[in-house]
């Protein structure tokens, strides 16, 4: 469920952005750029045996929203989102955050950037073997400097808000997958960063456990409402947690925009593709199947909903209800409505209406 | 008629036959029979001249190169006669036998405690007996002495090799280019001889206890560095990624991410120096370590067999109660949750204990003598008993043996020895050069007739064809022994536990300790070497055949047993030429093995490159050892990548990885 609207979202300040990303592993890169102004032809990178991971990627992500990035295995995801946080120099383009220009911040910079500003979450935990959940998630303060005392407070304080207390004595290896992901949470929670990086944070963990922690997820952003670049390959998390997603298809993103937009206009076969098996009624808001309202002034409706909540979320109610439902705004003022038909048509026909 | 043959059976039939022609030429070019000495590369002497230009009158600015090498000796020095006084010796003040003891070692009964405590610690009681009744013998059977000065050399050399090892792996790890500098070096060292570099570095820091621990730390050092950087490498890429997004600087990178991730790994390249040091500072008695390596060095030369497997034992079991403790630490379990103790006891309990135990035996010895030495009265010792064995199997079975021994020497040994040396030099570089071809292609041609031509240049061509022919011939024995008890141990659980057992024992042992009850019986001599050699090698052909045999894949079998082979056929058919590869790498270290033995085998007395080098140590010739030491590496070398290119050949044609 959207915490709030994308119109809502769209106006708030740009807290990460990239302009023009490229992302080439092998000798002459750069040099490969700098020569063809920045759009090489896939020969000239298989005859250098270069590879292109991530090409010409521009996004911006808004403060407090979730922005994920999808794609198949091996699409670029992984390589832009450590573009982002510098993990890896990219080739060329410029990454913004803050509306400071990250690869410009010379190392002691990027480091107290990465100590107070960034956290990430990996695929596989990456917990260190040899600390307890209680030195793993006080580790980044430890590397701050910060006191025993006050940093073990503050891990003990995040342990318990990702609902491992009483774990803080284990050992990485004594703890089942889900539970290491928690701590691997918690870890990139400790500093309180501005930004929170997760690289496929559930994608080793089994389907049982994986919705629980997205749950868990979804709750934690609604009490801490961080900035959030979330990669995934798997459309049906994409679009449980998302405010924006991006899609990447060999490096390059292909197409921008809210779980409705890409359902509804997508850019292309391989977006559609994607966007195919997803039953309608959990991505499309109300808004975008309501018609305008007949006769202006006539109040006869079943009742009121909201625009832009999902259809999903409607429930039993419109189906048996056999006059319309009045579509309203956030102001209370109505802005059109919908029909029980409509709605029968979206969640009936849904993922065979593969022509758009 | 050509079509029944490659290509390459054709080459080399041409080549053959043109070697064959070749003999026939002995008048008209003698020069390839014999490598004139006007044409030797003085090599030797410009090393030997550089060592001496180093010494006298190399300047470094600040600080001549002598003072350099004074003191590095005083900065090892320092620590080792400390611990060798706490351990062997007794703190003393005043010079030789004026000297009066400030303050005793720690007695026997303390090492015996600590050595328990540290096996229980590593793993159980089990443990903490067998070390310990190791250590019981030392003191036991009156080797005490020895055993402590060889200890202290060890507690010096490995904290330098360890550490040393992990630093230079560190900046090979963040430095490609320093890697790409290092690998070559790590190789080569490996197969250049120890004996080889003790020459300059006894010239250079002198005979004694330093230059015995420096050459025992450049020796024990490789491992721990190709460890460290593999250890490194193979610490998760997202482990990394973590470290430096927490904001780690590279300090805290290394210290707090990469060493403690990659510890269980480096633990292992622990007891790998552990077991080299120990190895090499027997070794180094020849120049001036001391202890139980001196001890057997000098049963050697004067034959006192008794002594010499006396110490030699406890050699043994020093090694065996060093190498179980350092396994047992590197695979302690890690630990568990609600382990971790607060207080300082708990946290120091070894200081605690160690001071205790000192303490505790120093006040009772103030008392009790006994429980500051043991009581030479009840010393018991084997060596006549050893002595009485060998001279009743030398009166009672003296013809057996010398018959075996002639009958090997005469009909096997011998001829091969006369037929390496009479081929012609040029040929043999030829036909070095043709199968690096065949193999690997011009490079490797290159490298490997290069090599072989260099070993020419030098002067060295008998010596090191004596060398190729006692190596080969204990290869090919120890190839034909342990190939089939590796095929059984893979095929029979029960014998493959004895014979791991077996092989580990065998590899623990420093190579020293294989001549003693070898010259016992066959005396010095070519028959002798080629004996410890096939011994001291065996192993890593036991092992990888086995490893190899276990490694075919399961289905292959099924599919031959579908087939209705028979358990012959399976193995000849099927798993054979499968294991082949792997079986071959264990033939390339059985041969890197029986190099490094030769050498060693000089002492008692062959005449081949080992010699060479052995006589360069006493007669402190350093271009004369590295010239030999270096020929035998390129043998080494040469051997490595020939069979190295056709093994990766093989599994390539075989599709394995
Ligand atoms: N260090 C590297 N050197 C060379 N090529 C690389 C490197 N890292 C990634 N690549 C290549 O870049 C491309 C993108 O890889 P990336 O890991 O970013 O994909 P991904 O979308 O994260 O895939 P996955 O879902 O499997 O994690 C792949 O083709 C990969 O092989
Ligand atoms: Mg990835």
């Amino acid at each position: 469920m959207p915490l709030q609207t994308s119109s809502d979202i769209d106006a708030r300040p740009i807290k990460l952005s990239c302009n023009g990303i490229w992302k080439i592993f092998g000798d002459g890169g750069a040099q490969l750029l700098k020569q063809t102004n920045n759009a090489p032809q896939e020969n000239d990178l298989i005859e250098r045996s270069l590879i292109a991971a991530v090409r010409d990627a521009s996004i911006e992500v808004r403060e407090g929203e979730i922005f994920i990035i999808m794609g198949l295995s091996g699409s670029g995801k992984s390589t832009m989102v450590r573009c982002l946080s510098r993990l890896i120099e990219p080739t060329a383009g410029e990454v913004l955050f803050e509306g400071q220009d990250l690869l410009k911040a010379n190392p002691k910079e990027l480091i107290q950037i990465r100590r107070h500003k960034m956290g990430m979450v990996f695929q596989h935990f990456a917990l260190l073997p040899h600390l307890t959940v209680l030195g793993n998630v006080a580790f980044p303060l430890e590397i701050q400097g910060i006191k025993r005392r006050e940093r073990e407070d503050r891990a003990l304080e995040v342990i318990e808000l990702v609902g491992l207390k009483g774990r803080e004595t284990y050992y990485p290896r004594e703890l089942s997958g889900g539970q290491q992901q928690r701590v691997g949470i918690a870890r990139s929670l400790a500093v309180e960063p501005d930004i929170w990086f997760l690289d496929e944070p559930f994608s080793a963990l089994d389907p049982l456990i994986r919705r629980e922690m997205q749950d868990e997820f979804l709750r934690l952003q609604k009490m801490l409402q961080k900035t959030i670049v979330f990669i995934t390959h798997d459309f049906d998390e994409a679009i449980r947690l998302a405010d924006h997603i991006a899609i990447m298809k060999d490096g390059a993103v292909i197409q921008i925009g809210t779980p409705e937009q890409l359902v509804l206009n997508p850019a292309t076969e391989y977006v559609a593709e994607f966007t195919n098996g997803i039953p309608r009624a959990k991505v499309l808001s109300v808004g975008s199947v309501m018609e305008p309202v007949m006769e202006p002034g006539g109040n006869d409706y079943s009742g009121r909903v909201f625009a832009d909540i999902r259809l999903e979320e409607l429930g039993g109610d419109i189906l048996h209800a056999d006059k319309p439902f009045a579509v309203i705004d956030r102001n209370d003022q109505i802005i059109g409505q919908v029909t029980r038909d409509v709605v029968l048509e979206v969640l009936v026909g849904s993922s065979s209406q593969s022509d758009t | 008629m050509t079509s029944r043959f490659t290509s390459w059976q054709i080459a080399w039939g041409v080549a053959l036959s043109l070697a064959v022609v070749g003999f026939f030429l002995k008048d008209i070019a003698p020069w390839a029979f014999k490598y004139p000495r006007d044409w030797v590369f003085p090599l030797r002497f410009w090393i030997s001249d550089f060592v001496k230009w180093l010494l006298n009158d190399f300047d470094l600015g600040l600080f001549t190169f002598k003072e350099f090498t004074r003191a590095i000796s005083w900065l090892i020095e320092l620590p080792y006669i400390f611990v060798r006084s706490l351990l062997s010796d007794g703190f003393r003040e005043g010079q030789g036998s004026n000297a009066i003891q400030v303050f005793p070692r720690v007695s026997w009964i303390a090492v015996i405690l600590f050595v328990i405590m540290i096996g229980r610690y590593a793993r159980d009681w089990k443990l903490a007996a067998l070390a310990s009744g190791c250590f019981t013998y030392l003191a036991v059977f009156g080797q005490w002495d020895s055993a402590m000065v060889t200890l202290s050399s060890i507690i010096i050399a490995v904290p330098l090799g360890v550490v040393g090892g992990i630093m230079i792996g560190v900046l090979g790890y963040r430095s490609a280019t320093f890697k790409a500098m290092i690998m070559p070096v790590l190789d080569l060292m490996q197969t250049v001889p120890v004996f080889a570099y003790l020459v300059p570095i006894l010239i250079l820091f002198g005979f004694g206890p330093v230059s015995a621990m420096i050459a025992t730390v450049i020796y024990a050092m490789p491992p721990m560095v190709r460890i460290t950087l593999l250890a490194l490498s193979q610490v998760p890429e997202e482990i990394v990624e973590f470290g430096r997004m927490a904001g780690c600087n590279t300090r805290q990178l290394l210290w707090k991410v990469l060493i403690p991730s990659a510890k269980p790994a480096l633990m292992i390249g622990v007891n790998q120096v552990v077991m080299l040091s120990l190895n090499m500072v027997i070794i180094a008695s020849m120049i001036g370590a001391g202890g139980l390596g001196f001890d057997v060095l000098n049963a050697l030369k004067r034959l006192r067999i008794g002594e010499g497997i006396e110490a030699g034992l406890a050699i043994t079991l020093l090694a065996i109660a060093l190498d179980r403790l350092s396994q047992g630490l590197a695979n302690r379990p890690p630990p568990e949750h609600g382990s971790e103790v607060k207080n300082f006891a708990g946290r120091h309990p070894f200081a605690i204990a160690a001071l205790g135990f000192m303490s505790l035996t120093w006040l009772i010895g103030l008392v009790l003598p006994a429980f500051q030495t043991y009581p030479e009265g009840l010393e018991l010792t084997t060596g006549t008993f050893w002595g009485d064995t060998v001279r009743w199997l030398n009166i009672n079975y003296f013809d057996q043996i010398d018959g075996f021994k002639n009958a090997v020497l005469l009909n096997f040994m011998i001829p091969t020895k006369r037929f390496l040396l009479s081929l012609p030099w040029p040929v043999v570089v030829g036909l070095v050069a043709m199968l690096g071809l065949q193999l690997g292609g011009w490079r490797l041609a290159l490298l490997c007739g290069g090599m072989a031509f260099v070993i020419a240049t030098l002067g060295l061509w008998p010596k090191a064809m004596i060398t190729v022919y006692l190596c080969g011939l204990s290869v090919i024995i120890a190839a034909a022994i342990g190939i089939p008890v590796g095929i059984m141990a893979a095929l029979n659980e029960r014998f493959h536990r004895v014979i791991q057992v077996v092989v580990d024992t065998l590899q623990t042992l420093p190579s020293f300790v294989y001549l003693m009850p070898i010259v016992m019986l066959f005396r010095v001599g070519d028959f002798s070497a080629f004996i410890a050699v096939i011994v001291y090698a065996i192993a890593p052909a036991i092992r990888y055949t086995d490893h190899g045999i276990r490694r075919v894949p399961p289905h292959l079998i099924e599919a031959a047993t579908q087939m209705g082979c028979s358990p012959w056929q399976i193995l000849w058919r099927v798993r054979l030429p499968i294991a082949m590869p792997e079986i071959m790498l264990g033939i390339n270290q059985t041969i890197m093995m029986a190099l490094s033995m030769l050498v060693i085998t000089a002492l008692v007395g062959t005449r081949d490159l080992g010699q060479e080098v052995y006589i360069a140590l006493t007669k402190a010739d350093s271009g004369r050892g590295l010239a030999a030491g270096m020929s035998v590496a390129f043998i080494a070398i040469i051997a490595d990548r020939l069979i190295n290119a056709w093994s990766a050949k093989r599994k390539a044609e075989l599709g394995l990885d």
